[in-house]
């Protein structure tokens, strides 16, 4: 697959001066909208995670008109409601030491300094207001005896700033989200439609003016127009198939909005996480996490001995590799994902690996319960210990869990300015969609973060200014959208005339499978050739062979995957393409090629500071636009956790 | 490799004015270690492949959160496996042979769609009513400006779980929403942000529930046997209590 | 490998429940007539019963120390505050306020149970398995049901005496005696089937009405729970007793 190199990105519109103060400028520079003007004002806004849920609410609140979409039954089920471990924030409550200069620190660090320096601070930042709204809203944080709010540590950070409610952090944010956004549902300001499937963008006079969906019960294809559209529609993580993603998590409303231009940053940039249960057999459909928060009383190890087929507790202590503890000793279990999920597969590599096919590690708690009592283990880690046994038929507390890294976030996404507003004017993408602040690597506890930093404070700020100008905004044509609407019916009926003998499903795990064995943990130019070798030939197959049963005009779950299915094959290509041409090794994305003698990634500073915003070309050659990125506060350095 | 061999008693709708029938699939070598909804991926693949329509099912996040799933199975909202949602169920609680009867949540207040997925709007209308804390972003006081004594946190955490996935009101034999609407008041209530509206929210819960056509609780209790959170008979006390005493 | 299955019963939904609908108006429901209201209603009305109940066992238990002493209680119960009120004022206020709640009891029960049938109107394939145990709704209502006949069965046989041998001018302590004969086995078995209905009704119904009140809590449950049921059955023991004594010839 070829590509052709573009204009370079100048001006991605963060303020000059002072990190800290750039935030406060911009929000000062911001035009505002008179209330009288809000009200006539539309936003549409594709997603009701932690992500699109606030920013809905938020805009609703704020007098905007909003009309708001998920693929759902109920925006409440979003795929948010699923993150486990829990949420960062500047606080300092502890005096351990934090401070939002550390977090910003720690998350460019982590990102493996491929992030930009003014949106991570103004991350930072905003972090503070979040945990002050959501208890507001009455999100049951865990607490102290005293009354006062509960943190831990999380993996990559040496300081306890992590917030959390039980094991089910991004359920209690949402709910939260949800229910702001349910009020206002109610006051009127904002019009839901659930189960509607967004199918393309509307841009009309250069500007997004709005979006085709499909009402996924009745078949109906509508058209919706608006002054300015966001995108919060997630992340693409189930390219792979399997990953820790819902089963509906998809690249549909992304990736049709890069068809008609919005850039793709860093599609490659794929984080794997180190605590997953691994895969028992061939039907598997989805990989569960195990929260990293486990990794702060497990010790994880493997026999030190090749294939040594012992139960674990016949394996005596000297004949056990606690493999993180030996490498890294200070930062020991809690090294950041991508390192400790390299570290599993090299040791599964070497044949040390546990479980079935010798894909799995060792999470041992025996340790954690002689020291703390198994009453204290169960008060922490009962419902994830429950969730494991449930999954595997196995008791954490009298063997060691089996862990094995799966596919868990993907940090690319389209690319965004400083405003989260994307290369098509009046399309803004915030939380997992847009590739803005993890750089190659997110921190645990982090997404959270971003996504409601998106949705309560950034973007209502930014689209206000967007919108303040709005006055020389004209008509949407009605010939752009006639042609969206052509487009996203002639794509059903391909899809439904295809006839063939396989199912969408089937398709999916083969591309996963490719995605997973040759761009995923550890990625070559082999491998990357081979893979863009096969993703087409199985495309090609996939518009000769996929059979979809019934019709458009009802609810239709074969159609809505084979959709989702093939705009999965075009981005897996453009993934392999952005992980080829990325001959370096940096955060999740590690190239076989480019290492340290430890086997640690190698970074190219020289060559690869930028972002790749890929810009869609009809013809199949991708034009490469880079963003370089520069660093004034946190000096790059080779990271290290040794 | 050989798995169990089941028979499958299926709900089958075509949509909302169908009349509905029960079908009858055998599915043959089903792992143990397949979750449900995997053995329903199985049978839908093959069934896909011949031509046949699969069967409609909503899920999401297949590991016990979203709320999406939910089926009664062999009687039983998300199966007799306690404290679990259907796709966590897992065939090893099967047996070679069984014949298995799938249904969806039965209530009027959650009419079919299609198959097994309902409509379960409702609930959403509930919590618009009144579930939640009425405050704009960026107005918060600092977190720890008003300390929440530990039990009464870890007490509104365990309502918060709910799921929202109607199990509830599949089991209850008066079709009552009452435990799903009793665990948002008593979320919410037990908590000092949530104490300036928690007569009006309670009252106007109450009221929603009421006009989305779900019957009245006669405290039954099979709704808090099969709520995979276990959310319990205490909410639905707590939600008389607000709802009587509210001014 | 697929069989299509024949049709079973019919599940059209009602139509005012299409899934296109979002938003449907909250009919205007007051305090006492919601759903929670008129189990309020139930729960204080069933109590008013109840307290009644206790009355009404302890007097019965009267029997046991003779005829003079039951009929003395009978002609008190008419004779209760006077001179300051004229006779069978305090019984007629006690009388009115039964029949109002047996008349909202029956009220709420039956618009709560005809709601309940709309609200579920399809029954499950798979033969349903309760999983609380269950037989509460099912022997409210039904028990209830039972309850009124006997009601009525009761008041012409004892209070008002046509169904009774000993005839409407008889004294209580007689229309006792001869009601519960030994040779009308029959109307003692009555008695009894409809006592053990009472009985299953306020196992349920005395905690029931205690969390329909709000009052229950985890913690209090389980002894709840006991509680009912325990004086559940001294209530049926104490009320057997008198025609049993009767039957078996110890009270003559
Ligand atoms: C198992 C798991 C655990 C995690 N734990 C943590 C954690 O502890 N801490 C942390 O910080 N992060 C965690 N994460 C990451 C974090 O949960 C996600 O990155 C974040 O929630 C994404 O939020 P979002 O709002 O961007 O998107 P989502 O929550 O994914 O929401 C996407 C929304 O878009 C809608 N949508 C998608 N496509 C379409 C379409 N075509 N048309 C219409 N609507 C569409 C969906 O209906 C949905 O409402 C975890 C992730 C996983 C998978
Ligand atoms: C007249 C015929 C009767 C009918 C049809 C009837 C029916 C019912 C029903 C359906 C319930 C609701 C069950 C529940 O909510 O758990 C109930 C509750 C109750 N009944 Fe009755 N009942 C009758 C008579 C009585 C009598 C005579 C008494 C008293 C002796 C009584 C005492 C109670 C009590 C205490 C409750 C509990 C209220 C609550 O659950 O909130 N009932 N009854
Ligand atoms: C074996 C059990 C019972 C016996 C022997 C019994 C006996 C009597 C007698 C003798 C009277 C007439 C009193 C009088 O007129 O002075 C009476 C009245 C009455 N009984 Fe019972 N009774 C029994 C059980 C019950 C039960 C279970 C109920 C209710 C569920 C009940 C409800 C009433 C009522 C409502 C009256 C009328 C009271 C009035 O007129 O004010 N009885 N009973
Ligand atoms: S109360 Fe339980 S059963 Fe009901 S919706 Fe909530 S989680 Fe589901
Ligand atoms: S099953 Fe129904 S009757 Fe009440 S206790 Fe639960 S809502
Ligand atoms: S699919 Fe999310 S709870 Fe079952």
């Amino acid at each position: 697959m070829k590509y052709t190199v573009g204009e370079p990105i100048q001006d991605t519109k963060a303020p000059e001066g002072p990190v800290e103060d750039r935030w406060d400028k911009r929000r000062f520079s911001a035009k505002l909208v008179n209330p009288a003007n809000k009200r006539k004002l539309r936003v549409i806004v594709i997603g009701t995670g932690l992500a699109g849920g606030s920013a809905a609410a938020t805009l609703g609140e704020l007098g905007y008109q909003v009309t708001s979409f998920c693929y759902q039954d109920s925006p409440r089920r979003a795929h948010s409601i699923a993150a486990q471990g829990g949420i960062n924030a500047a606080k300092n409550y502890r005096g351990d030491g934090d401070s939002i200069y550390r977090l910003f620190y720690d998350t460019v660090k982590g990102g493996d300094f491929r992030s930009r320096e003014s949106n991570v601070y103004r991350l930072a930042q905003v972090s503070v207001n979040i945990i002050d709204q959501a208890v507001a809203q009455g999100v049951p944080f865990a607490r102290e005896y005293g009354g006062l709010l509960d943190t831990r540590s999380f993996g990559g950070a040496q300081v306890s700033r992590t917030f959390y409610a039980r094991g089910q952090t991004g359920q209690q944010l949402l709910l939260g989200a949800y229910q702001a956004l349910e009020r206002q549902i109610a006051a009127g300001t904002v019009t839901m439609h659930t189960r509607h499937e967004m199918l393309d963008l509307v841009v009309s006079d250069g500007r997004a003016r709005g979006v085709i969906v499909r009402d996924m019960v009745t078949g109906e294809i509508e058209t919706h127009l608006a002054d300015a559209v966001v995108l919060a529609s997630g992340g693409y993580g189930n390219v792979f198939f399997l990953s820790t993603n819902a089963k509906g998590c998809n690249t549909t409303a992304i990736w049709r909005a890069h068809r008609r231009g919005a850039y793709f940053g860093n599609p490659c940039y794929t984080q794997i996480h180190p605590t997953c249960i691994p895969v028992s057999g061939e039907y598997q459909s989805k990989l569960t996490l195990m929260s990293e928060s486990l990794r702060n009383d497990g010790r994880v190890w493997v026999p030190k001995l090749k294939g040594d087929s012992r139960p674990a507790s016949d394996i005596p202590e000297d004949e056990r590799d606690y493999y993180l503890e030996r490498i890294y000793p200070s930062f020991g279990n809690l090294v950041p994902r991508d390192i400790a999920s390299r570290a599993a597969k090299n040791v599964c590599d070497e044949g040390r690996g546990v479980g079935p096919g010798g894909l799995g590690v060792y999470l041992d708690f025996a340790d954690a319960i002689r020291r703390l009592g198994r009453d204290a283990v169960e008060k922490k880690y009962g419902n994830l210990f429950e969730m494991y046994e449930r999954i595997t038929g196995e008791n954490p507390y009298d063997q060691p869990m089996r862990i094995y890294p799966a596919v868990h976030y993907t940090m690319g996404g389209l690319w965004v300015d400083y405003d989260l507003q994307s290369t098509i004017p009046g399309l803004f993408v915030i939380g997992e969609a847009n590739f803005s602040d993890h750089g190659a690597n997110r921190l645990g506890a982090s997404a959270l973060m971003q996504g409601l930093a998106d949705g309560y404070f950034v973007l209502p700020t930014t689209v206000g200014d967007y919108l303040a100008g709005s006055g020389s905004f004209g008509e949407v044509a009605q010939e752009d959208v006639d042609e969206a609407v052509d487009q996203v019916r002639g794509k059903i009926q391909r899809l439904l005339a295809v006839q063939g003998d396989r199912s969408a499903d089937s398709f999916h795990r083969e591309l996963g499978k490719i995605m997973w064995d040759y761009c995923g943990m550890e990625r070559s130019e082999e491998s990357l050739r081979k893979a863009l070798e096969l993703i087409p030939a199985l495309r090609e197959e996939f518009w000769r062979r996929v059979k979809v049963t019934g019709t458009n005009e009802e609810l239709n779950q074969a159609l809505e995957r084979a959709g989702r299915v093939a705009d999965f094959f075009e981005l897996a290509e453009l993934m392999c393409l952005d992980a080829l041409h990325r001959t370096e090794s940096c955060g999740g994305h590690f190239r076989a090629e480019s290492q340290t003698e430890e086997g640690e990634a190698l970074r190219d500073d020289e060559n690869f500071a930028y972002v790749a915003a890929w810009e869609w070309n009809p013809d199949g050659t991708p034009v490469l636009h880079k963003e370089e990125l520069e660093y004034e506060y946190v000096k790059m350095t080779q990271r290290s956790y040794k | 490799m050989s798995g169990m061999n089941l028979t499958l008693r299926v709900w089958r709708q075509k949509g909302p004015d169908d009349e509905g029938r029960m079908a009858t699939y055998k599915v043959e070598d089903v792992s143990p270690d397949m979750s449900f909804l995997e053995m329903l991926d199985v049978l839908n693949d093959r069934l896909i492949v011949a031509g046949d329509e699969p069967i409609a099912f909503d899920h999401d996040c297949r590991e016990g959160i979203c709320g999406m799933c939910g089926m009664v199975i062999n009687g039983v909202a998300h199966g007799e496996q306690r404290a679990t949602t259907t796709c966590q169920l897992h065939m090893r609680h099967f047996k070679d042979g069984d014949t298995i009867t799938i249904e969806p949540w039965r209530a009027s207040a959650f009419p079919v769609v299609k198959d097994l997925v309902v409509d379960r709007s409702a609930f959403d209308r509930i919590i618009q009513a009144g579930g939640f804390i009425s405050v704009p972003a960026g107005s918060a006081p600092d977190a720890h400006s008003v300390p929440v004594p530990k039990d009464s946190a870890d007490a509104a955490f365990d309502a918060a779980t709910c799921i929202g996935c109607g199990a509830c009101v599949a089991a209850c034999p008066n079709g009552s929403a009452s435990l799903f609407t009793a665990a948002k008041i008593t979320h919410l209530g037990l908590l000092p942000q949530g104490q300036p509206e928690r007569d009006s929210r309670a009252k106007a819960m109450v009221e929603q529930m009421d006009a989305e056509g779900f019957g009245g609780c006669t405290n039954t209790g099979e709704c808090t046997v099969v709520c995979p959170k276990g959310i319990s008979l205490d909410a639905i006390a707590r939600m008389n209590r607000d709802y009587l005493s509210a001014k | 490998m697929i069989d299509r299955g024949e049709a079973t019963d019919s599940v059209r939904p009602p139509a005012a429940h299409s899934p296109k609908k979002p938003t449907k108006p909250a009919a205007k429901t007051g305090r006492f007539t919601s759903t929670n209201g008129k189990k309020a209603v139930m729960a204080v009305t069933g109590a008013i019963m109840v307290l009644f109940l206790i009355g009404h066992v302890l007097g019965n238990l009267k029997v046991f120390s003779g005829a003079q002493s039951f009929n003395d209680y009978a002609e008190f119960l008419r004779t209760a505050g006077e001179p300051a009120v004229p006779r069978r004022t305090v019984l007629t206020l006690v009388e009115i306020v039964l029949v109002l709640a047996v008349g909202l009891h029956m009220w709420s029960a039956i618009s709560l149970a005809r709601r309940a049938a709309k609200a579920r109107p399809v029954k499950y394939a798979a033969k349903r398995k309760n999983q609380a145990g269950g037989y509460a709704t099912r022997t409210m209502r039904w028990g209830g049901v039972i309850i009124v006949l006997f009601l009525i069965w009761h008041l012409l046989d004892l209070t008002f005496g046509v169904a009774n041998p000993a005839g409407s001018a008889g004294l209580p302590y007689d229309r006792m005696v001869q009601g519960f004969a030994p040779e009308r086995w029959w109307v003692t078995l009555f008695y009894a089937v409809s006592l053990v209905m009472v009985g299953l009704h306020l196992r349920h119904g005395l905690w029931s009405a205690v969390q329909t009140l709000g009052l229950a809590s985890g913690r209090t449950r389980k002894g709840l729970q006991l509680a009912a049921a325990a004086f559940s059955l001294v209530l049926v023991i104490g009320f057997l007793a008198v025609p049993f004594a009767v039957m078996i010839g110890v009270v003559k």
